[in-house]
């Protein structure tokens, strides 16, 4: 271990800066407007999609008991009315945000692992690792995404597994090429040119000079990633490819439009679970966005 | 540019293609769960017929030769038999191509002109209150599925209002006259392809208004407009054409984005295009057809790609020297 004590004393600084500099960053996410404004937004989501359904729990076997409780407007009863089976829309909305909520969450966590792995391998190498990675890195962030998905979930089944698994598989190539690029810079720095000189191990490096200084970046990254991931289970649930067993905001919009809701004017059946999945996704995309701008050298934290 | 560069990008992009086509045969033909195995092996058939089965699908042979077989019939444009149409899958796809050309066509022209305008009036007035409505109704904009889009537009000008045409492309019955004809298809395109330009657009406006805010505080922005010049003339005239560079990459990766757009829309609309088409084709697990569509599209995104490094690279004088 001569070669931690080494670096150790060199790495302390570094490592210290960085903590300061993600203190530093949420600070700056909660003094911008947008950021702010998505870290309450967030708050009131995971507040409804984690309490809510303890509070107001949904049983889909609960129909309605006649003709005249199907896709009724709301009422004091049905406060957000009632679906083609005469389930309560209101209820059904509280429990369909965990699932979408949870594979976007997987699936996000699969896609940073994959990503910013790759990223940081093939910018701490550079040389013929870098090339091939970034080939491959290229060939997927070119393959239409969506078409893609869609092709997988057909061909594997429909669970929620499956479909965190599909969409982190497919959502990594941006982040990769992200950090890949940020990571080339910092190893140039004369600081961890210096700790390598003292010989120093490629993944204490890594782990202790690199990491930390890509991780805002990351988080950055990671915000807007969730929200595309978010997006793309509800599409796929949208189109029939969801977890039949599961209820997510996405099936229930599916099960609206093929009851024809539309053409009955039931606009409570689609706006409550839309609204839902907007209200998630622009949550996370505010706070990206915003950490995005207050971050990303190219803007240079001019905004 | 150079014949060089030219040389390499091409070899690129045959690799891609090639590349491309073995993942195609990877994803439906070899991987566990594929639609020709799964066929083959499921109990409905008896031995011979399996049998049969097998040797028509040319599962008999080592996987090597099957990819070759797969490699030549690609070369020779033999995409396989729909099991549902019982067509050919390159006959099924010809009828959409067409109609998703349109919708997509129409929608990323409008797409792209209201992203830059939007976007370059937010720089031109950064950091004002006409910036950060502008910035966080793109975010809004971009924050909406494609499919919850159209539906809450087929609430607001079909089911309510009964102003425009909510499904399919033409209305039963009008035939005569091709300006009827054109007129009456014009009419449908105008809410699914709305939909798109509004979920789209906001991706434009935002990487515009970013791009250009950085520009404008540039030195040569800053000598025009000491020169003299309008700010106006140095916005639209000077710095877009520097701003354009970065919106242009992001075109080569929006094909892919309003192709997955197009088949959430096609399927809220009933617009019988690709997107469509794929929809049906999940849901009656006509998998010639899905795998068709999806090389179709692999390989739009993978051309407009190669298309907008050339422009890129024109237009760029910085790249160009190098």
């Amino acid at each position: 271990m001569s070669d931690d004590a080494l670096a150790g004393a060199p790495g302390a600084p570094l490592a210290l800066g960085a903590t300061r500099a993600r203190a530093g960053v949420w600070r700056r996410l909660w003094r911008d407007p947008m950021g702010r404004a998505g870290v309450y937004l967030l708050a009131v989501v995971l507040l409804v999609v984690l309490v809510g359904p303890l509070v107001f729990p949904f049983n889909a076997q609960d129909f309605g008991t006649s003709a005249s409780s199907i896709l009724q407007p709301p009422s004091a009863a049905h406060w957000m009315g009632t679906t083609e089976l005469g389930q309560d829309v209101f209820r059904e909305f509280l429990a369909g945000g965990r699932i979408s909520l949870y594979v976007g969450l997987s699936a996000t966590l699969i896609a940073m692992v994959l990503g910013a792995g790759l990223g940081l391998v093939s910018g701490y190498y550079a040389g013929w690792r870098d090339t091939v990675l970034m080939r491959i890195t290229d060939f997927f962030l070119v393959l239409p995404t969506l078409p893609l998905i869609i092709v997988l979930a057909a061909l594997f089944g429909q669970s929620v597994l499956v479909t965190s698994l599909v969409i982190g598989l497919t959502s990594w190539p941006q982040t990769a090429r992200i950090i890949r690029s940020q990571v080339l810079s910092l190893r140039e720095r004369p600081l961890v040119q210096r700790v390598r000189s003292l010989g120093a191990g490629d993944l204490r490096i890594m782990r202790v000079h690199i990491l930390p200084n890509v991780a805002p970046l990351i988080f950055a990254n990671l915000a807007l990633v969730l929200s595309g991931a978010i997006l793309a289970q509800a599409a796929l649930a949208f189109l029939g490819l969801g977890d039949p067993v599961q209820v997510s905001w996405g099936t229930t919009l599916h099960n609206a439009f093929n009851s024809g809701a539309m053409s009955s004017g039931a606009w409570w059946y689609v706006l409550t679970p839309g609204v839902g999945i907007v209200a998630m996704v622009l949550a996370f995309s505010l706070i990206g966005h915003s950490l995005d701008r207050v971050l990303n050298p190219l803007h240079g934290g001019r905004s | 540019m150079t014949a060089r560069y030219l040389g390499r990008k091409v070899a690129t992009l045959a690799l891609t293609l090639y590349v491309t086509v073995s993942f195609n045969f990877l994803l439906f033909h070899v991987l566990p769960g594929n639609p020709v195995q799964m066929l083959a092996r499921s109990g409905h058939f008896s031995p011979a017929a399996r049998a049969e089965l097998i040797h028509l699908f040319g599962l008999d042979h080592p996987l090597f030769v099957q990819y070759l077989i797969y490699l030549r019939n690609m070369l020779h444009g033999n995409l396989g038999f729909s099991y549902v149409y019982r067509e050919p899958v390159t006959t099924v796809m010809g009828g959409a191509i067409g109609n998703t050309l349109v919708l997509v066509g129409t929608a990323t022209l409008v797409t792209i002109v209201v992203g830059v305008v939007f976007g370059v009036i937010a720089a031109s007035r950064a950091h004002s209150l006409t910036d950060a409505s502008i910035t966080v109704g793109s975010l809004g904009l971009w924050s909406m599925p494609d499919f919850f889009t159209g539906m809450i537009l087929i609430f607001l000008f079909g089911v309510w209002t009964h102003a425009l045409p909510v499904s399919g492309i033409v209305t039963s019955g009008v035939t005569e006259g091709l300006w009827t004809h054109t007129l009456d298809v014009g009419r449908h395109l105008i809410l699914p392809a709305l939909t798109l330009v509004l979920v789209n657009a906001a991706e434009f406006s935002l990487i515009t208004r970013n791009t250009l805010v950085d520009v404008l505080v540039e030195d040569y922005v800053v000598t025009a407009r000491a020169k003299g010049l309008s700010r106006r003339r140095v916005v639209w005239g000077h710095a877009l054409r520097n701003a354009m560079l970065p919106v242009m990459t992001a075109a080569g990766l929006y094909v892919g984005m309003i192709l997955g757009g197009a088949i959430q829309v096609e399927t809220v609309f009933s617009w019988p295009g690709m997107g469509l088409l794929i929809y049906n084709s999940v849901e009656q697990r006509d998998y010639p057809v899905l795998e068709g569509c999806f090389f179709l599209f692999a390989i739009a995104v993978i051309a407009t790609n190669f298309i907008s490094d050339l422009l890129y690279h024109l237009l760029d004088a910085r790249v160009r020297r190098t």
